[in-house]
């Protein structure tokens, strides 16, 4: 592992926690409107991950989806300006929190439907394929989208195609209360690979290194030919399903005992350890990587709120495309 | 009508190599509509693809390849299915663009079949426009004819939002002139009778029988009813309708889906805001009874709007009279 590689990805992790910080005052001043869904704890597999991304690699997201917004290289002002429902948003405000796309990064859209983002990736990797393109598609989702029937067709059909995507399920333990273990028999979600001829494996999602270089395995599978890969990253949600989640089906003790797997603390020894990194180094990055994101908050709180007249604009486009029909040769 | 959708398929695959077909047995087999045939001996297996038996991957693939850029064509065997797809439709491919806030385009075409007629029974014969017309974000286009579905066709694959394009099995086999070079029908209503008296307002296979009633209805009975095919639901072409609903005073609609909630209701709707001070009388919808599609062939033919139910119909908004107030 690269010490720059190492430290990009520590500087993705810590900008994804502060924004997931801050989005969490938004929610508690009723600045904003929108469930939150935190990424804090899970930093190191968006980190991972789109560290091997170009932004012609696409993803599709989830509910859960600031992290690999942030990952992919989007713009936190207008993150934030999406979140506060404002017209510099993202979506103009129309999407909020759930529902970023943003397409010049390769962000092929967050979605509020679980499972409901597979079967795009499975598209756009199709589209890959047929254009010839050695780009590739990350799909990324929880341990609960894996019980949907979306995940079990979509991986069927990505095996036959030998598509180019890789299904990154990151495995927090809970579909909001549900534990994983009520949910599914198994003991790794990456078995379900087997059933669909592909490769699948299990990783500690809370390593960014070990993250790094299993989806590095990944890339070099997929853009070999061989078909599309499954990666379960084990991790934890430390935080609610949203903000004010009462958490009443978890102990404080399993909670604690996560949080000493911290992926950005962990991250952060590792650079100190391993690699040298002094304790100045760091807290200037996390220093910058605050002001980074509370400046962004900020002026995202200047923007506007969305034209009425606004209501019932962009729903369809009416243009059509310039094809010249050809006609049949006789 | 079949032979008509097909050459527009090689029309499109020709012209624009970003179209691309998915759907089951649409390959070798040429679809279970059997509309797609030669078209993977033509332009290969990379562009006309057999899927599983997979619906929700099927038109989720489908909007996950648009929103990368290419135009695919999907196929879904029967309309019907979209219970085992409803997702990618109504939380995909309609929101997308909105949700999105217009930046993210979803160019798609799901092709279907509808309809009853030929025994295919509860699960296989369903009209489910009037779902797919409440969504807002989905084109839904329902053509008539042979010569219509060719034209709305190409033009619902330049569409940049995604279309459900809506075919009627019994009218498959139908016949009509169609120019073999390339044409596009815009999304318009069309005016296939002129008339006077009265105005009847359909879609989809029940345009013919609206045809074959308006001319019992001149040569038995002297009404000269007007009768238009409204082609596309979304977007609704409405000035037309209005136009002949103000100059006839009566209106009937008919389609095949049943009554309650479908796409007739929201025709008498909007026309009614329009002309209500033009109405002679109450607007009548002929449908199907609110019932499954049946099975056996008496049934069925029950089931579906016919001719006398038109006729029935438009005689009595005929002879309606208002009651003194």
């Amino acid at each position: 592992m690269e010490k720059q590689t190492l430290i990009e990805m520590f500087r993705i992790m810590v900008r994804i926690r502060e924004f997931e910080s801050e989005a969490i005052e938004l929610a508690k001043r009723n600045e904003t409107r929108a469930a939150v869904h935190t990424y804090i704890g899970q930093e190191a597999i968006a980190a991972g991950v789109c560290a091997h991304m170009s932004n012609q690699d696409l993803i599709t997201s989830t509910h859960r989806g600031h992290g690999h917004c942030i990952a992919k290289g989007a713009d936190l002002e207008r993150m934030f300006g999406e979140l506060l429902g404002r017209d510099g948003g993202y979506c103009k405000g129309k999407g909020g929190s759930m529902h970023i796309a943003d397409l010049s990064t390769g962000n092929l859209g967050a979605n509020g439907i679980v499972g409901g983002g597979i079967p795009l990736a499975v598209g756009a990797a199709l589209s890959l394929k047929i254009s010839k393109s050695k780009n590739y598609v990350v799909s990324f989702f929880g341990d609960g989208a894996t019980n949907q029937g979306s995940f079990h067709e979509s991986l069927n059909l990505a095996s036959i195609w030998a598509l180019p995507v890789i299904f990154i399920c990151e495995n927090n333990e809970y579909a909001i209360s549900t534990n994983v273990s009520k949910s599914i028999n198994i003991e790794n979600i990456s078995e379900r690979a087997t059933a669909y001829g592909i490769l699948g494996k299990s990783v500690d999602g809370n390593n960014v290194v070990s993250v790094y270089d299993d989806m590095q395995m990944a890339v070099e599978h997929v853009q070999s030919g061989k078909g599309p890969v499954l990666l379960e990253m084990k991790t934890y949600r430390i935080k609610g399903h949203y903000f004010g989640d009462n958490q009443n089906y978890r102990t404080r003790e399993e909670v604690d005992l996560w949080k000493q797997k911290d992926p950005i603390n962990t991250c952060e020894t590792k650079l100190q350890n391993d690699y040298g990194l002094s304790s100045e180094i760091i807290s200037k990055i996390k220093k910058e990587e605050t002001k980074k994101v509370l400046d962004a908050s900020t002026r995202a709180k200047l923007m506007s709120e969305p034209e009425i007249d606004d209501l019932t604009e962009d729903l369809y486009d009416l243009s059509f495309h310039n094809i010249k029909w050809i006609s049949l040769q006789k | 009508m079949r032979e008509a959708i097909n050459e527009a398929l090689h029309i499109a695959f020709n012209s624009d190599e970003n179209i691309f077909m998915i759907g089951e047995d649409i390959a070798t087999y040429g679809g279970q509509l059997r509309c797609s045939y030669g078209l993977v001996e033509r332009f290969g297996p990379e562009r006309v693809r057999d899927t599983p038996i997979s619906e929700m991957a099927i038109v989720g693939a489908g909007v996950g390849a648009a929103i990368a850029g290419k135009r695919p064509i999907v196929e879904l065997s029967y309309i019907d299915f979209l219970g085992s797809c409803f997702d990618q439709v109504l939380n995909q491919a309609a929101k997308i663009r909105y949700m999105y806030g217009g930046y993210v385009n979803v160019p798609l075409v799901i092709r279907t079949q509808c309809g009853a007629g030929l025994g295919n029974a509860a699960q296989h014969s369903q009209s489910l426009e009037a779902i797919l017309a409440h969504i807002p974000g989905i084109r839904v286009v329902i053509p008539s004819n042979a010569y219509d579905a060719k034209g709305l066709l190409l033009h619902a694959i330049r569409d940049n939002n995604p279309v459900v394009f809506i075919e009627h099995k019994a009218l498959y086999k139908k016949k009509c002139h169609v120019p073999e070079d390339p044409y596009e029908i815009d999304y318009t209503s069309d005016i296939k009778r002129k008339g006077d008296d009265v105005t009847i307002i359909t879609y989809s296979a029940m345009v013919d029988r609206s045809l074959q009633a308006a001319e019992q209805l001149n040569s038995e009975f002297g009404i000269d009813a007007e009768v238009i095919d409204v082609r596309v639901l979304e977007p609704l072409d409405l000035q037309p309708l209005i136009g002949s609903a103000q100059k006839t005073g009566r209106v009937v609609i008919v389609h095949e889906a049943c009554k309650k909630g479908g796409f007739g209701g929201e025709l008498a709707a909007q026309i009614q805001e329009h002309v209500f001070d033009r109405l002679k009388g109450p607007i009548l919808r002929v449908a199907a009874p609110d019932v499954p599609v049946p099975f056996a062939d008496n049934l069925e033919r029950q089931y579906v709007p016919d001719i006398s139910k038109i006729i029935e119909a438009v005689t009595e908004v005929m002879n309606f009279h208002r009651s003194e107030v």
